[in-house]
């Protein structure tokens, strides 16, 4: 009989921790699915951030690295000058990517770091327990910003993508969605584009991923994938913001 | 035998050069050798400095604090410096660009117009040259022909172009000694 | 003529890093260690090897952990400010286990101090210097010699141990050319290094990380990492005893400082007072046996450093009470003279 649909090969047969009704899990399964339809898991080096993700070492089933908060553009950085013919991703949230490791972020995209980044965007911290993120929208309540987040005290919310296609380094730049099947599978598209770009070796891919995060959003999954289409969405946009050069 | 001097003058005289290139001879007559320089913000446009020490044994202290000859290339050095010589030492004043007597009657003062005798072979910059060919027959304890050997391997390569011109500049040099 | 060449101590370091096998450097500008990453950026990439300049100390550190992670052998240098941003970065590297060569040329603190030579990150570097139970090797030199000799042994007691191993020296060390050679030294045997991450090609595949979760895990990794340290305190001591054979004072210096203590010593003895050096070249393990063993023939101690006194607690703790242990400090920047030394010895022996 032909299997429809298994576990991908790149992943390990480890159970996610990740909390009922979180994206993390698809997005996970995504990189693998990817990972094995390339054929490179034996040449994939991934890197897990400090974070809800912290323990994705556990689940790909690759040569893993866990790096320090913020810093998984300079370790992959590093690897990757030594393995320059391996493919070296990093996996990292919002505190991660556009908060503590912004310098780490902003650099490796500039230099055209030949690294890919699947960059999860859910507007809050997941695993220190609901704190505000860079990417908190305008109003929306988090632990540290109990009355919502008013912009004339704590800012706005980093367009992260926005930023970093204005660098010549960063060739591809999408924004996607896993909040319905058919955004799912664009953003598998879009993150399978990021890794070709980096076996074309042609410089940074960055795939931001809009996510949910029910329990530190206080909603229930569907509830939680209702709010990030009406509330992210609008204020992150999806598609593609910059691709630059062939990848077939 | 031991050498300890320090070399003072502003940035872009070449005071560095002449250390390491008496450093440089130092190392190939046998001796043991080693030099410092000042370093940081004081190089940008500033006084510069550096410390050689030339010894038949193991060098303990690179940082003497009371050198036995200085060289001084400006007048700002001639103030810092003229005091620190020690008792029976040599100063060297490039008299091209220092006009102020030496009051110490306790050390040698030695009068060298590197600028002037620069000029004279066409090119002020080679100043520093000059007095180190002075510095060099005055010491004694390095052959001016080692210094010469020298050049070459301590001048960048793309400075050999003015090899001659430096070898004849320690040349006028020492003339003035003998 | 011999087969020394002349060199500043930043350029010989690389130097000789280079020809330990170090393929990958990562760096970020600051005086007085500058001519070390450019000597690398000119030289590395001729070799085949790479320079990178990081965006800031913090992403240096991590392009550290990544180059060692995927095998490499790798070195970063900086300065004391630098050094402070590395740390946690170094944490993670002796948590993950990885081999690394780290240089630092300390200048004087705190915060922005100045750039004058000092020895004020004593504690910084032998402490474990970031959160966490950890130790880095640590080897002072106090020649340009001495710094490519003990460059090349870094490499290797990193790999050994899989532990990063500082370079500790300072403005003078960096800064100072002196003859030095490069002897063709043979590589001690060394453990595979199996452990890389660099794609599963044909094997199990490795993780590297410093996180675990549970505590009889981590109990049981901070009492590995501990035998290590045990380990090297008993196969990696370096020091050097200069004149103790008669004496009844003993000077603790290490580095720049012991250079300028040797001259001390050299006026003392021609006065005829009886005094001996005792330098330790490896901070980490510190070199507290022969510093006991010298407590019962000594009558007291002076430890000189360029600091307000770090070092000295780990020679009292040595002594361990047995002697008197007094102490000379210059902290501002300035290498201490051979005679306030002699001076304070005189004061010490009253």
């Amino acid at each position: 009989m032909e299997e429809l649909a298994g576990r991908p090969k790149s992943l390990t047969e480890q159970e996610f921790h990740y909390c009922p009704g979180c994206t993390h899990g698809i997005v996970h399964r995504l990189v693998a699915e990817v990972i094995d339809e390339l054929d490179i898991q034996e040449q994939t080096i991934g890197i897990a951030p400090v974070g809800c993700a912290v323990l994705a070492y556990d689940y790909f089933d690759l040569d893993m690295l866990e790096a320090a908060h913020g810093r998984p553009p300079a370790v992959a950085t590093g690897i990757k000058r030594v393995h320059p013919d391996k493919v070296v991703f990093t996996y990292q949230g919002d505190g991660d990517y556009a908060s503590i490791g912004t310098a780490e972020s902003v650099h490796a995209a500039s230099r055209g770091e030949r690294i890919t980044t699947v960059f999860i965007n859910n507007a809050i911290y997941g695993m220190t327990g609901g704190q505000m993120a860079p990417t908190t929208l305008e109003g929306q309540k988090a632990t540290t910003a109990p009355r919502g987040r008013d912009t004339k005290e704590a800012g706005f919310p980093l367009q992260m993508s926005e930023m970093l296609a204005t660098l010549e380094g960063a060739v591809y730049v999408a924004r996607v969605s896993v909040d319905t099947p058919q955004r799912i599978k664009q953003a598998k598209e879009a993150i399978k584009k990021a890794f070709k770009v980096q076996l074309k070796g042609l410089g940074y891919a960055l795939v931001e991923v809009l996510s949910t995060c029910p329990t530190n959003w206080g909603l229930s999954p569907q509830q939680a994938l209702d709010w990030l289409e009406d509330n992210m969405i609008p204020y992150y946009p999806l598609g593609e913001l910059k691709s630059v050069g062939e990848v077939e | 035998m031991l050498v300890e001097l320090i070399i003072a003058g502003f940035g872009g005289q070449g005071v560095m050069l002449m250390g390491q290139l008496l450093t440089y001879a130092g190392m190939k007559a046998g001796r043991e050798v080693s030099w410092i320089p000042s370093y940081g913000p004081e190089m940008r446009g500033g006084t510069a400095n550096c410390t050689v020490v030339l010894a038949d044994e193991e060098i303990a202290s690179p940082l003497p604090t009371e050198p036995n000859v200085i060289v001084v290339m400006n007048r700002p050095s001639l103030d810092k410096f003229a005091e620190k010589v020690k008792t029976g030492g040599k100063l060297f004043v490039n008299s091209s660009l220092v006009d102020k007597e030496v009051q110490r009657q306790d050390i040698e003062v030695i009068e060298v117009p590197a600028n002037e005798l620069a000029l004279d072979l066409g090119i002020e910059k080679v100043a520093n040259m000059v007095m180190l060919g002075a510095v060099v027959a005055k010491l004694g304890v390095v052959d001016l022909e080692t210094v010469i050997d020298s050049l070459s391997e301590v001048l960048p390569a793309h400075r050999h172009n003015l090899l001659e011109l430096n070898k004849k500049a320690l040349q006028q040099g020492r003339e003035l000694i003998i | 003529m011999s087969d020394k060449i002349l060199m500043k101590g930043n350029e010989a370091i690389a130097e000789a890093a280079i020809r330990a096998g170090c393929t990958h450097f990562f760096g970020y500008p600051i005086t007085p260690q500058n001519e070390l990453p450019a000597y690398m950026a000119e030289k590395l990439p001729e070799q085949g090897g790479v320079f990178l300049q990081a965006e800031s100390e913090v992403a240096a550190i991590n392009m550290v952990y990544g180059a060692s992670a995927a095998g490499a052998r790798v070195m970063t240098s900086s300065s004391s400010p630098g050094i402070s941003l590395k740390a946690e970065g170094i944490s993670y590297i002796a948590g993950a286990e990885l081999p690394c060569v780290i240089v630092n040329m300390v200048r004087a603190g705190p915060g922005l101090g100045g750039i004058g030579p000092s020895q004020s990150d004593y504690f910084q570097a032998t402490k474990g210097m970031a959160h966490g139970d950890f130790r880095l090797a640590v080897l002072a030199p106090d020649s340009v010699q001495e710094a490519v000799d003990l460059t090349r042994q870094a490499f290797d007691i990193a790999d050994k141990y899989r532990n990063p191993v500082m370079i500790l020296g300072d403005g003078v060390i960096g800064q100072m050319m002196e003859p030095v050679e490069f002897k063709e030294i043979d590589s001690p045997e060394l453990p595979e290094k199996d452990w890389i991450v660099d794609g599963a090609e044909g094997r199990e595949r490795n993780i590297i990380h410093s996180l675990r979760l549970k505590t009889e895990d981590l109990t049981e990794h901070n009492w590995k990492l501990a035998r290590k340290y045990e380990q090297m305190q008993e196969d990696e001591v370096r020091y050097e005893e200069k004149l103790m054979d008669d004496a009844e004072v003993a000077i603790v210096a290490y580095g720049t400082t012991a250079r300028v203590v040797k001259t001390a010593i050299k006026e003392a003895r021609a006065e005829g007072i009886k005094v001996g050096l005792i330098r330790p070249i490896s901070l980490f393990p510190f070199p507290k046996k022969v510093i006991k063993k010298a407590a019962q023939q000594v009558d007291c101690f002076l430890t000189v450093e360029m600091s307000t006194g770090q070092m000295v607690e780990d020679v009292r703790l040595a002594v361990n009470g047995e002697r008197s242990v007094a102490f000379y400090g210059s902290p501002g920047g300035a290498v201490p003279s051979p005679a306030e030394i002699l001076v304070k010895l005189k004061e010490v022996m009253e």
